[in-house]
């Protein structure tokens, strides 16, 4: 899960991690009396969307006056902003970050990820703040440093010193960015994140070490023990059929394709969207219906891929092992009657209950074109789209 | 002969009495051996009840200590699964396999950190299990579509490794002994570790190897291949249309050193001397050409 930037960094502030004075605003107005409120000269006008590279798309504007605030606010709330993670759609900016405009002497680079190698939490930093940190790591990979961290014992001082010290910062301050690495690590811990990456950290000219930017995702599977940080989900920011999507428990991604695709397991789903590829078609979606997946969730998958204006084909691929063939056939005829199939459906079975699923598909009375092997059903399904 | 477990296993089953654990604990006692290997169950405080034949215990020491069981399948929920693999490690389990999807990463981080040196060997989680083929199944594959034969599998997705051992069985390959290694960042088994097994194994000819694009398991264990293995080995990466970004994210990649794209995989994978196909569905006929040739 995704949080904004102003959230991102009241986390970090509770953890003691020093931040910049600022606050989250919905109005033009809200900019204005926040940037006042907030005192003194330089201000930062900040878009607030789930994506990186806002200051090259022109949504991070300094401001030198309150006027300023107010037309760089005016500019940004309700812009569509467009950077390399937002895709060429864009997004809405509908939240704004207004922060009092930090001295910068230096800027340098913090992050914190799950290594899946050494199993442990990874602090990576570097000397190459401001920067993106896949540009570092291709050009200059001796200037991020890293420390696998034991979970025993957590990001210890002298780790953390160390890396202050490696990427640059001052000796009378590596103490105090020490401490800011150790908070930042325990925040990461206690509220199960998956990634977090201050970029940049400064130190000001006046020598503090502050974390200018924070992004900060967590692992879904650990929300049941975080009701506060389910809080701070912003749907806006997510796409809506991936939503109504999650709501049962589905998988699903869309793409630009026009095959729709429901799939069992999140491999063989890839592998499906890979062989349709190899057919010389394209598909619509990832969808993945699960492990356990009820009448009700497989009826919903359908839905949702059939709102798809660019669909022109379903190919439904199932291996049933904990999912039953039966089960998905009674939710493909469930979902046919409920909605109108206006494209082909190719049905690829397999597994558990296949006799009972092929049966429940054959007396359904629907108009179902049955293919046997994955490559079979690529073919046949590509084929249909085309004719379509 | 097989990898990890055979007819003589003796099986707990961690969450016997939830809904998941007696449902597949029931369909693997109806396979092969199954009768004989499933000796155990385990709920906390549902010890003295008979599950699916099976007498339950509060613990999975006192399973041990009343059975002699010396493999575990973990179906518990996710919050208590990672404690799950603690309980079972702790009583020495020689092989645990871990079912369960969904549980924190750091619940793993901190088990996978007890572990170390420890003899437990752990599948998964997030894993279909591991079955070796009209001897014993621990999972929730299906398992009338399996044959005895002398092909190992191995694989990161559940239904993919079902896909591969369908197009093998109607070749008429059977198989050693296929593992899911399970989806998950942080989890027991890797490619490598199952592939130095499937190498040792004299019962074993060739191995099917299914990846997906992330992380790195797949690059080590082609390294190891080109210069250790000698049997051969078919692979296949699934995700090469995977839109890039979508799942992953990129500061993980750069730190295993890679980017964890599929193209990177195969390369890696052919530079070693596997034949690998882009269609999903010429993995046995392709396994069939390489033992041939």
């Amino acid at each position: 899960m995704k949080i904004h930037e102003y959230q991102g960094k009241e986390i970090l502030r509770q953890y003691g991690v020093a931040v910049p004075n600022g606050k989250a605003c919905f109005s033009v107005d809200e900019a204005v009396a926040a940037a006042e409120a907030i005192g003194g000269s330089k201000w930062v006008v900040k878009a607030q969307i789930h994506a990186g590279g806002r200051g090259k798309g022109g949504g991070v504007k300094l401001a030198d006056s309150l006027d300023e605030v107010r037309s760089h606010a005016e500019d940004i709330l309700g812009m569509t902003l467009v950077t390399h993670q937002t895709g060429p759609e864009g997004k809405e900016v509908k939240r704004l970050l207004v922060e009092e405009g930090a001295p910068i002497k230096d800027e340098l680079y913090v992050g914190l990820v799950v290594d899946r190698v050494t199993q442990r939490v990874t602090v990576m930093a570097s000397s190459e703040g401001g920067t993106e940190i896949e540009t570092v790591a291709e050009e200059t990979p001796e200037l991020i440093h890293k420390v696998s961290v034991d979970p025993k014992t957590g990001l210890t001082d002298d780790e953390a010193r160390g890396l202050a010290s490696k990427i640059g910062i001052p000796a009378e301050l590596t103490g105090e960015a020490g401490k800011l690495m150790q908070a930042l690590y325990q925040a990461f811990w206690d509220k199960d994140a998956s990634l977090a990456e201050i970029n940049p950290l400064i130190v000001t000219n006046d020598g503090r070490v502050v974390a200018l930017d924070a992004k900060i995702n967590f692992d879904e599977s650990a929300m049941y023990r975080h009701p506060e940080l389910e809080e701070l989900r912003d749907l806006d920011e997510e796409d809506a059929d991936e939503i109504e999507a999650s709501k049962f428990g589905l998988n699903y991604i869309s793409l630009d394709g026009s095959i729709g695709c429901l799939v069992n397991g999140a491999g063989l789903a890839m592998a499906t969207m890979d062989i349709i590829k190899l057919y010389g078609a394209s598909p619509a979606n990832f969808l993945d219906v699960g492990g356990g997946a009820t009448t009700e969730q497989v009826t919903e998958a359908f839905k949702i891929m059939l709102k798809n204006s660019n669909l022109k084909a379903i190919l439904v691929n199932i291996f049933g092992g904990i999912m039953r063939c039966d089960v998905i056939a009674e939710g493909l005829v469930n979902a046919a009657r409920e909605v109108d199939l206006a494209v082909p459906l190719v049905v690829r079975l397999e597994g558990t209950n296949v006799e009972q699923g092929r049966q429940i598909l054959a007396d359904s009375g629907i108009a179902v074109i049955s293919a046997t092997t994955m490559a079979d059903a690529a073919e046949k399904v590509a084929a249909a789209a085309a004719g379509a | 002969m097989s990898i990890l477990i055979n007819k003589d296993s003796r099986v707990v089953t961690q969450g016997i009495t939830g809904k998941t654990g007696m449902f597949h604990t029931h369909h693997s006692i109806e396979y092969a051996n199954g009768k004989n290997c499933y000796v155990a169950g385990v709920t906390p405080k549902k010890g003295g009840q008979v599950v699916e034949g099976v007498p339950v215990f509060d613990s999975v020491a006192e399973a041990k200590a009343a059975t002699n069981c010396n493999v575990s399948v973990i179906y518990v929920p996710p919050p208590f699964a990672a404690a799950a693999i603690d309980e079972a490690v702790d009583a020495e389990m020689e092989v645990v396999i871990c079912i369960t999807e969904g549980i924190p990463v750091k619940d793993m981080i901190m088990t996978r950190d007890r572990m170390r040196g420890s003899s437990t060997v752990l599948v998964g989680p997030n894993c279909p299990g591991v079955i070796t083929p009209e001897e014993i199944k621990i999972g929730i594959m299906p398992g009338y579509i399996h044959q005895k034969g002398r092909i190992g599998v191995v694989s990161r997705s559940g239904t993919l490794t079902y896909e591969v051992v369908d197009q093998l069985s109607k070749l008429g390959l059977g198989q050693s002994t296929c593992v899911g290694i399970g989806g998950d960042p942080v989890n027991g088994l890797k490619h490598i570790d199952v592939m130095k097994m499937f190498n040792d194994d004299p019962d074993t000819d060739g191995v099917v190897m299914c990846g997906e694009i992330g992380g790195t398991d797949e690059e080590e264990c082609a390294a190891w291949i080109a210069g250790n293995m000698n049997k051969p080995v078919v692979g296949f990466i699934a995700g090469v249309t995977a839109p890039p970004g979508k799942r992953m994210g990129h500061a993980g990649a750069i730190i295993s050193g890679g980017k964890g794209t599929a193209d990177e995989k195969i390369a890696a994978l052919e530079a070693a001397g596997v034949s690998v196909t882009r269609n999903p569905s010429d993995m046995g006929k392709l396994m069939q050409e390489a033992l041939q040739s």
